[in-house]
């Protein structure tokens, strides 16, 4: 199952991070992993959850411009360098880096990191013939 | 279709000699019973029996809404109380409110002005006249509630407000023609799409608005959201409400009721009258009210007119959709910027929301106009770029358009305050 990111409107107004952590508590979302991005006018946040499609629609429903981005999640692998290992992948492969953020996976404590390129299915070929272990949607699922 | 199709297919000359002999009737009523406009004509050193036509309108002085204000509330009023049936009021947004008021015969002058813009857009008395237009001291509801009666049609006095309700009554009422505010028609065209109801599913086909300026983007947006045809109507409460002028089903410019109200264009700086075609501020002359007849009336409205005749028939002048008022007008760095031409540019710009508003300061000695835009879910993405590419898209077309730079902050969807009467889009901290 592919993993989405939800990715959401932040407008640089205090208090505006908070509004939305208190939605998704108040839904009974889980917060797996999460980033932002912000510039002197605005911000995003970057979200990986447990249900993304229901994410979406509770905080379009509260409000929020919110919308969902395909991401790639990998396990780096237990080795020194293990992350540079998935990233010169990714670069001999000619696929781009846009951004991304690290955490560490609830099961076996492994650091894991989403990433977000300019191609997906170009991405999963090459670090799946490599051997490097992709997060499935599924596994945020309770 | 016509309501009153003597007068407004009338011959130039008949249309003339008539209202030179109106005129000539109420600039006697104002110089006997008014003693500001007594006062104003002496001064210019004018007797009525020098007015003998339509042609020496511009040798008399303007009258100014400061007028209306140091009168207030009844100064200018050319008809004892006993014979006024209606009192309406402007509220001003700085000091004193303009009061007006009506003889009987006013306000059957003025129903019959609406039932005309009625007929001219297609209605009928088959019609169910939906009037969102807020009740009250302001001319709209009442002002429409009236044309739509006299026309026979059923009229639905539903106000402005109560949103969800209003969706409802299309909904199961029927309605066939909406009045209310363009913005507040936006605001409908909102709630409609919330309520999940296609407009196919409403019968609503022909909107007359006005009240406020807005733009030929607003009026798509409007058509497309509650699938009905949108139609300007105009007025102002000093020379008697909506109805003074009004779209015809051709909509190519309003056809004014010129056997009532004579108008001019004038160049607002010098008080010229200028010829069909060239934009300036309109001016308004009464020439049949009993109550409140004023004269050369200033509306700081810009428009320009045509006395062509009208491929629907009508021989009416017409005058074009006013493009903003000499009052919104803002200077910024001595260029002149009217909030409808940002309203204009944002919704040319695809996945932009049209809610905006625009916040005027002066930072050492510069004066700076920032817009606020709401981030719309077309126009959102993951990407810090491809964001602030959006962002800089709007500057530039802000600044192609105005011709100054424009700062742009994007903010969360509906935190823009959606009007229901008149829209306040502008914060100047100038002042
Ligand atoms: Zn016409």
């Amino acid at each position: 199952m592919e993993l989405y990111q939800v990715s959401v409107f932040v407008e640089n107004k205090s208090g505006r991070l908070a509004d939305i952590t208190e939605v998704l508590s108040k839904n009974n979302i889980n917060l797996r992993a999460l980033s932002i991005a912000d510039t002197t006018d605005f911000g995003i946040l970057r979200l990986i959850v447990d249900n993304p499609k229901a994410t979406e629609l509770i905080l379009a429903e509260n409000g929020f411009t919110a919308t969902l981005t395909k991401v790639i999640g990998v396990r780096v692998p237990d080795t020194p360098g293990g992350l540079s290992v998935v990233l010169r992948l990714l670069s001999d492969g000619n696929v781009g880096l846009e951004y991304m953020y690290a955490f560490i996976g609830k099961e076996d404590e492994r650091a894991s990191v989403i990433l977000r390129v300019d191609n997906d299915e170009k991405a999963e070929q090459i670090l799946s013939f490599n051997g490097i272990d992709l997060i499935s949607g599924d596994a945020f699922n309770e | 279709m016509y309501y009153n199709k003597k007068i407004e297919t009338m011959a130039r000359e008949d249309m003339k000699k008539l209202q030179s002999e109106r005129l000539k009737k109420t600039v006697e009523r104002v110089y006997n019973n008014v003693p500001l406009y007594r006062e104003r004509f002496d001064e210019y050193g004018i007797k009525p029996e020098h007015i003998k036509s339509v042609d020496d309108l511009k040798n008399l002085p303007f009258t100014y809404k400061t007028d209306l204000r140091d009168t207030y509330p009844y100064g200018l009023f050319a008809a004892p109380m006993e014979e006024v049936t209606r009192i309406h009021a402007s509220s001003g947004t700085t000091g004193k409110q303009t009061v007006v008021g009506y003889t009987q015969n006013d306000i059957d002058v003025w129903s019959e002005c609406v039932a005309r813009s009625l007929v001219s857009v297609g209605g009928s008395n088959k019609d169910i006249v939906h009037v969102s237009y807020g009740y009250g001291l302001f001319t709209g509801g009442l002002g429409l509630h009236d044309g739509a009666t006299k026309l026979g049609a059923a009229v639905v006095p539903v106000s402005s407000g109560n949103t969800a309700r209003q969706v409802n009554i299309f909904k199961d009422f029927g309605s066939t023609i909406l009045c209310c505010t363009p913005s507040y028609a936006m605001y409908l065209a909102e709630a409609v799409k919330e309520s999940g109801i296609s407009p196919d599913e409403l019968k609503l086909r022909i909107g007359i608005f006005g009240a406020e300026p807005w733009t030929e983007e607003m009026r798509d947006e409007i058509e497309k959201g509650l699938g009905l045809k949108a139609y300007d109507i105009y007025g102002l409460s000093e020379i008697c409400g909506p109805g003074v002028s009004c779209n015809c089903y051709m909509q190519n410019g309003l056809h004014v009721q010129e056997d009532h109200f004579i108008p001019e264009i004038i160049d607002p700086d010098t008080g010229e009258v200028l010829p069909d075609g060239e934009s300036g501020e309109l001016v308004f002359t009464c020439i049949t009210k009993e109550a409140l007849p004023l004269i050369r009336y200033r509306t700081r409205d810009i428009s320009s007119l045509t006395h062509e005749v009208c491929e629907c028939g009508r021989t009416t002048v017409r005058m074009s959709k006013p493009c903003g008022r000499t009052d919104d007008m803002l200077i910024i760095r001595g260029v002149n910027v009217f909030p409808s031409q940002v309203e204009s540019v944002l919704l040319n710009i695809e996945g932009v929301s049209p809610h905006y508003h625009i916040t005027v300061d002066r930072v050492n000695n510069l004066d700076t106009m920032d817009v606020e835009v709401e981030m719309s879910p077309s126009m959102f993405s993951d990407s810090v770029k491809h964001i602030q590419e959006k962002e800089k898209m709007i500057k530039q077309a802000l600044l192609s358009t105005l011709n100054i730079a424009v700062g742009v902050k994007l903010v969360g969807p509906k935190t823009i305050s959606r009007s229901e009467g008149k829209a306040k889009r502008v914060t100047d901290n100038r002042k």
